[in-house]
């Protein structure tokens, strides 16, 4: 078997020579160094095995997390093409939102109509099992986007509808009329795009291209009712 | 000891060489689910059985069936038996809700649009937007009809969403349910030439109530005779679909049996769609004088008994 291999640098030779007898042989002009480090891209924010985190200071601490949200509310705000949401997630973001539109969502306690305005659980699980289902479906659908990604951005792109709450709260200070309507309104459509296009320009490019408004007509749902909830809002 | 020759392999050649030789063996095809939508049944043939059998696909009904069996082969508490429900591409869902709003009458929804790949991505998605156009347009209508009087404060009336949420996700399982039940213990005493699988029929379930939401919409006129044209127009429509669909499921069956379900069928669906218009939505009124009118009076007779 041996001899039956003819090494490859070789085709002249006639007597039978061992396997890979001629390896030795073949020599490269330059030297490939075969050394090198092996580094491990370091993430943005030390993880928890890194031991120096543990003797900062608390403010240290919030005020890196309270960074990070704040980076991500920018990339919300200017949606560009940036993997930021999707490989820092973080749920924080989506809480302190979610809490302060509820807040500001819900009726009074004082008055006792059988029919209102939501309650801040209704609006707190409004929200966050609207979110899940939708992250469920595209994950159904066969999309590449991990479950807390998708909770993450989701939640994230809810920052210009809040910020569309605390627009039409002050506008609802002044006088009730049909302009003070048309005014909340106008606000409430433009932030209501702008969560859209917020949230497609993160999710859509994780589902296959024949099924991206399949999993987008969801998200257009969910922030549409959001929508109507903010602007249904009437004060007590 | 058996012959060499027993022993050989047969070989069978190409598939194309061997039809050419025998057109009428049954042949089994391994179809891509999304390479199937649009194959059309075949030339209508002439007596009513037959054309039972072409709408229903019986010719095709053991390619169905081996489908339908290689199709779901996880067990069910892994995510991916869930992932074959969703297998649908966008055109693929147009295609059946078109199908739901135009019925062909001949053509069945299930053989035709569905074709051994019920999806639950339609019913679920529909199901959820019926019930929050329901509540917003009923709300919308509400204020409208109320507008000009001073003694209505608007109110979100947010609890209907969640009455709107039960009734039309318990009318789009448990409905489908019971026929499912009913259809399975006919088909033991009577053999049927078809028999659905649950979610089948949870599938044209879901897709017939797609019609309900631009119904659900254009309720917010507030005229009576306009909703109820409507409602007429849109019971009509996916009334005809259901019926369409299980109709050649009964039709073996004992004649007033099969009546009566198709009857119940589409009675269940106009209870559906009157409830809804008479909940959800106010009666309007003829116009705003006689409130305005009315209210001098009142307080004409507050005044005296005073």
């Amino acid at each position: 078997m041996a001899e039956a291999a003819e090494s490859p640098g070789d085709p002249g030779t006639a007597t039978p020579r061992p396997l890979f007898a001629g390896l030795s042989d073949i020599s490269i002009s330059q030297d490939i160094p075969v050394e090198g480090e092996i580094t491990i891209p370091m993430r943005s924010r030390v993880r928890e095995f890194d031991s120096s985190t543990l003797n900062e200071s608390v403010q240290n601490t919030i005020m890196r997390d309270l960074k990070a949200v704040g980076k991500k509310f920018m990339h919300v705000l200017y949606p560009r093409k940036s993997n930021t949401l999707l490989r820092d997630w973080d749920l924080w973001g989506p809480l302190i939102l979610c809490v302060t539109l509820a807040l500001m969502l819900q009726r009074g306690s004082v008055d006792s109509e059988k029919d209102g305005g939501p309650q801040f659980a209704e609006v707190f699980v409004i929200i966050w099992f609207g979110a899940v289902t939708i992250t469920l479906n595209s994950k159904l659908l066969g999309g590449n986007i991990s479950f807390f990604q998708s909770l993450c951005v989701l939640g994230y792109c809810i920052l210009p509808l809040t910020v569309a709450m605390l627009v039409c709260r002050l506008v609802l200070l002044a006088e009730l009329g049909p302009i003070n309507f048309m005014v909340r309104l106008f606000v409430v459509i433009v932030m209501f795009a702008w969560s859209i296009v917020a949230s497609t320009a993160f999710l859509a490019d994780s589902q296959p291209p024949n099924r991206k408004a399949l999993a987008v007509y969801p998200v257009f749902l969910f922030y549409f009712v959001i929508s109507w909830m903010i602007l249904t809002f009437t004060p007590q | 000891m058996a012959a060499v020759d027993d022993l050989q392999f047969e070989e069978f050649g190409d598939a194309t060489t061997s039809l050419a030789a025998n057109p009428d063996a049954t042949t089994i095809s391994i179809e891509d689910p999304g390479e199937t939508p649009k194959h059309q049944p075949g030339p209508p043939r002439g007596s009513g059985r037959e054309e039972d059998d072409e709408l229903l696909g019986n010719d095709d009904s053991d390619k169905t069936e081996l489908l339908a069996g290689q199709k779901k082969s996880s067990p069910f508490w892994t995510f991916e038996y869930y992932q074959t429900f969703f297998d649908v591409d966008t055109y693929q869902v147009f295609d059946r809700i078109k199908g739901s709003l135009l019925p062909i009458p001949g053509k069945n929804f299930v053989r035709l649009y569905i074709r051994s790949n019920p999806d639950l991505y339609g019913p679920f998605w529909i199901c959820a937007t019926l019930v929050f156009a329901i509540a917003i347009s009923g709300n919308l209508s509400n204020f409208l009809i109320h507008l000009g009087e001073k003694t209505y404060h608007y109110v979100p009336e947010f609890r209907k969403v969640s009455i709107a949420a039960t009734i039309i996700y318990a009318y789009a399982w448990l409905v489908p349910l019971a026929l499912w039940g009913f259809l399975v213990w006919r088909n033991s005493k009577v053999m049927n030439i078809v028999s659905y699988s649950f979610l089948e029929i949870v599938c044209v379930y879901g897709y017939s109530l797609f019609i309900y939401i631009p119904t659900a919409i254009l309720w917010i006129i507030p005229q009576k005779a306009v909703r109820w044209i409507l409602v007429t127009i849109a019971l009509g429509i996916s009334g005809s679909v259901l019926a369409m669909t299980f109709w050649p499921a009964v039709r073996e069956d004992n004649r007033r049996i099969a009546l009566a379900t198709v009857v119940t069928i589409v009675l269940l669906h106009m209870l559906l769609s009157v409830g809804c218009l008479a909940y959800f939505f106010d009666a309007p009124e003829m116009d705003h004088l006689p409130a305005t009118t009315a209210a001098p009076n009142q307080t004409v007779a507050a005044a005296k008994s005073h």
